[in-house]
């Protein structure tokens, strides 16, 4: 564990929390230097890092000011902002710097290389030189813009005596534009300014690709939350009634909760009885039946009919808030994880720079002089360039995952892909992830076609979410509606109607009754409609199919009652019954420390910080907030299927990686001897960077055939 | 020979208009919602009846 080092003790209850965004976060190294150097500062408490919002939590003495922290950040060569500036609007900017920067070099790019074609096909004396001079007058703007990324990524981390991945690459991109600048003057035979643009351009192709992706999946899966209670219509003593937001609702309001609403603070009922569905918080799937008096726990949905809550805990003290720092904790272990383009980046530094320095050295030993020999080793700088590390790993997951996402599965990046081609082992919640987590009516035979058509209706025109549910299920079994006039809906009873002179209701049966259930009357006739949660068609299908990869599933559930068995029989695994979330979270630190890679799957708020500490996690599309942001991807739809499709294709997306970087190497293995006898010319650098960048591509693009392939 | 005094000139000239026009359409939001852009195409012209 690389937990944060407390050099002192600090009073944990003076703590305060700040957040920052730190752009400049992009790799494991990164998040290692940002918490090792951050907690040794006093006053510090702990510093958490959350990579993929490329964000910094810090915890720390009141009396250690925001801007203290941003200037130790900056000294440890990353550029910090506090979270309170609007952190989705910063990234956006990155994304369109980018893009900005690819647009630059790509007609740079083009033009130089039209400009270095001619000299290729012979052109000398005095348009040799005219052309070099026009390449030189393009070429230097645009390396300075289009290669700032690099460069000041490069140059944070080299002021503070530190080293990242961008250092070699403006190492490479300045000494080939440099010496080409100086060539140009002397009226030089060679410049490559078509080779460091084109590098750049590369190079910024596989950053756009990366933001892109992040950024796809991040609008998707904001535009999934926000569903819950984000807030709660509160009555005033003076008759008002108005929308508060969930952090501006102060204990001794009174909130008014409909029913299929979500509670946004923990209270007391004052008026009215209803069923609170509590498996987001509990993991129960049993609806629980409270009336004035009871406690009603923020992030439970109301079920049946309208309540009055009087707020006893808002915002940072109620059970949610408890869940959410469990599960800040728990995120930490996946921040250790390094990205396969940087474990590759740390052989393939070293041995480029290394054979570069020795090419030097050699052709200076032979004799050659410092101009010739430090050509030599700009060639072999640009000859090996990290194209491969730069474009293989992004092309193919950018691919892979807009496959995915056409089978309703959003990863949020990269790095999900490659742990979820490791997992070995699944982890399921039950209610909300193995059932759909809403209820559906289970004893629909008792009605005939003619009472489903007028049922139907009746429910069509309703938002209480066991009319939704009927609704939903009367449409898939292929009921047609049948006209029913003069409906009525009363909050807390049900929907009256008439059909052909009859008067027909689907209303709240008694709440002593056991479970969910309507009543639907026609006439005199009533027939009671029980409703149940029901598994996910299929589930089954599923896990079979993720044993088959070997991956074998086992339950873990809040739920404690019998329910649970039932779940282990109906998919034949094991499961636990009665966790709360530090059990799951124990059970995944148990399982890890055995080696197992865990891939999570769950949806409620006390699956939370199981899905943060998981190797992977993927949370269903109807999850909690907590859930979804914790999870590394998201699944929309009634089908579980996604999960295993996902895995399939996140272990064909490696093995498409691994094809490029071998690829990359068999290039350099042809290319780097070449280039140290001397022969490179700079059309050969362009084209076999070219070319090798293109296999790459294209290689990736094979995937996309492979990845919608649903076998 | 001569021709490239034009033509030079004519070829850094479209592809900076090129250049300028992405810039352009990044800067005045063209790229800000390309699936809205895309749904945004079904809407119904009058606002009655929209939903």
């Amino acid at each position: 564990m690389n937990a944060p080092i407390a050099r002192q003790p600090i009073d944990a209850a003076r703590c305060v929390d700040s957040r920052f965004t730190v752009p400049g976060i992009r790799c494991a190294g990164c998040i290692g230097k940002i918490e090792r150097g951050i907690s040794a500062i006093p006053g510090v408490a702990t510093a958490r890092v959350n990579f993929s919002a490329k964000r910094v939590a810090v915890s720390h003495d009141p009396e250690l000011t925001d801007a203290d922290i941003v200037e130790a950040l900056r000294e440890l060569g990353f550029e910090a902002q506090p979270m309170a500036e609007n952190p989705l609007a910063r990234d956006d900017a990155e994304t369109r710097l980018l893009l900005r920067a690819l647009a630059v070099a790509g007609f740079a790019m083009m033009n130089i290389m039209l400009l270095s074609v001619a000299v290729w096909s012979g052109a000398d004396g005095i348009t040799r030189d005219l052309f070099h001079w026009l390449s030189a007058a393009i070429a230097l703007p645009a390396v300075a813009y289009a290669g700032r990324p690099f460069f000041s990524s490069a140059w944070m981390a080299l002021r503070y005596r530190r080293t990242n991945m961008d250092v070699p690459i403006s190492i490479g991109v300045l000494l080939a534009t440099g010496m080409s600048a100086f060539e140009v003057l002397t009226g030089g035979q060679h410049a490559y300014f078509d080779g460091a643009v084109m590098l750049l351009f590369f190079l910024l192709v596989g950053r756009v690709l990366d933001a892109v992706m992040r950024d796809r999946a991040r609008s998707g899966i904001a535009s999934l939350l926000g569903r819950m209670g984000r807030g709660a219509q509160v009555a005033y003593p003076d008759g008002d009634v108005r929308w508060v937001a969930a952090e501006d609702i102060e204990p001794g309001m009174e909130m008014q909760v409909a029913a299929g609403e979500s509670l946004a603070a923990d209270g007391l009922i004052v008026t009215g009885k209803s069923r609170f569905d509590r498996s987001m918080l509990t993991g129960e799937s049993a609806p629980v039946a409270s009336g004035p008096g009871d406690m009603a726990h923020a992030g439970t949905t109301n079920l049946l009919s309208p309540v009055t809550v009087r707020v006893t805990a808002a915002a940072e003290d109620t059970a949610i808030a408890d869940i959410a720092r469990l599960m800040d904790e728990a995120g930490q272990s996946r921040s250790r994880y390094v990205r396969i383009a940087d474990r590759a980046a740390r052989l393939y530094a070293p041995a480029v720079h290394s054979l570069a320095a020795l090419s030097f050295a050699g052709w200076m030993i032979a004799g050659a002089g410092v101009h010739q020999s430090l050509l030599i080793a700009i060639a072999v700088l640009i000859i090996t360039c990290p194209c491969a590390l730069g474009l293989a790993v992004p092309a193919a997951q950018v691919v892979a995952a807009g496959a995915l996402m056409k089978h309703g599965l959003l990863i949020k990046d990269g790095s999900a892909l490659e742990r979820l081609a490791e997992a070995d082992h699944a982890l399921f919640d039950k209610t909300g992830t193995l059932t759909l987590g809403r209820p559906r009516p289970v004893s629909l035979a008792a009605l005939s076609p003619q009472d489903c058509g007028i049922a139907l209706t009746l429910s069509q025109s309703s938002r209480h979410p066991l009319s939704k549910g009927l609704a939903a299920a009367l449409q898939d079994s292929g009921t047609i509606a049948h006209p029913v006039s003069d409906i009525d809906e009363r909050p807390g009873e049900g929907m009256r109607g008439i059909y052909e002179g009859e008067a027909v209701s689907l209303l709240r049966p008694d709440l002593a009754e056991e479970g969910l259930s309507v009543a639907y009357t026609r006439g005199m006739a009533t027939t009671v409609i029980r409703f149940a949660d029901s598994w996910r068609a299929d589930g089954e299908a599923t896990i079979a199919a993720l044993a088959s990869l070997g991956i074998p599933g086992a339950i873990v559930s809040g739920d404690a009652s019998d329910a649970v068995m039932t779940a282990a029989v109906h998919f034949g695994i094991p499961a636990q019954g009665g966790m709360s979330p530090a059990d799951k979270l124990a059970e995944l630190e148990r399982r890890r420390a055995t080696g197992e890679k865990v891939l999570m799957i769950g949806d409620g708020l006390n699956d939370g910080p199981a899905l943060a500490a998981a190797h992977v996690s993927i949370a269903p599309g109807g999850a909690s907030d907590v859930s979804q942001q914790a999870a590394d991807a998201v699944f929309v739809g009634d089908a579980l299927m996604p999960v295993a499709l996902a895995v399939r294709v996140a272990r064909r997306t490696m093995r498409t990686v691994r094809q490029n970087f071998a690829m990359a190497v068999g290039y350099n293995l042809l290319a780097v001897p070449i280039a140290m006898a001397g022969y490179v010319t700079p059309m050969i650098a362009a084209i076999a960077m070219s070319m090798s960048s293109l296999i790459v591509v294209a290689n990736s693009l094979l995937l996309f055939r492979a990845a919608g392939d649903r076998r | 020979m001569n021709g490239l005094i034009f033509l030079i000139p004519v070829a850094l000239g479209m592809g900076g208009l090129g250049l300028s026009a992405f810039f352009w359409a990044m800067r005045s939001g063209q790229f800000d919602d390309m699936d809205g852009a895309a749904q945004r195409i079904l809407i119904e012209e009058d606002d009655e009846g929209v939903s």
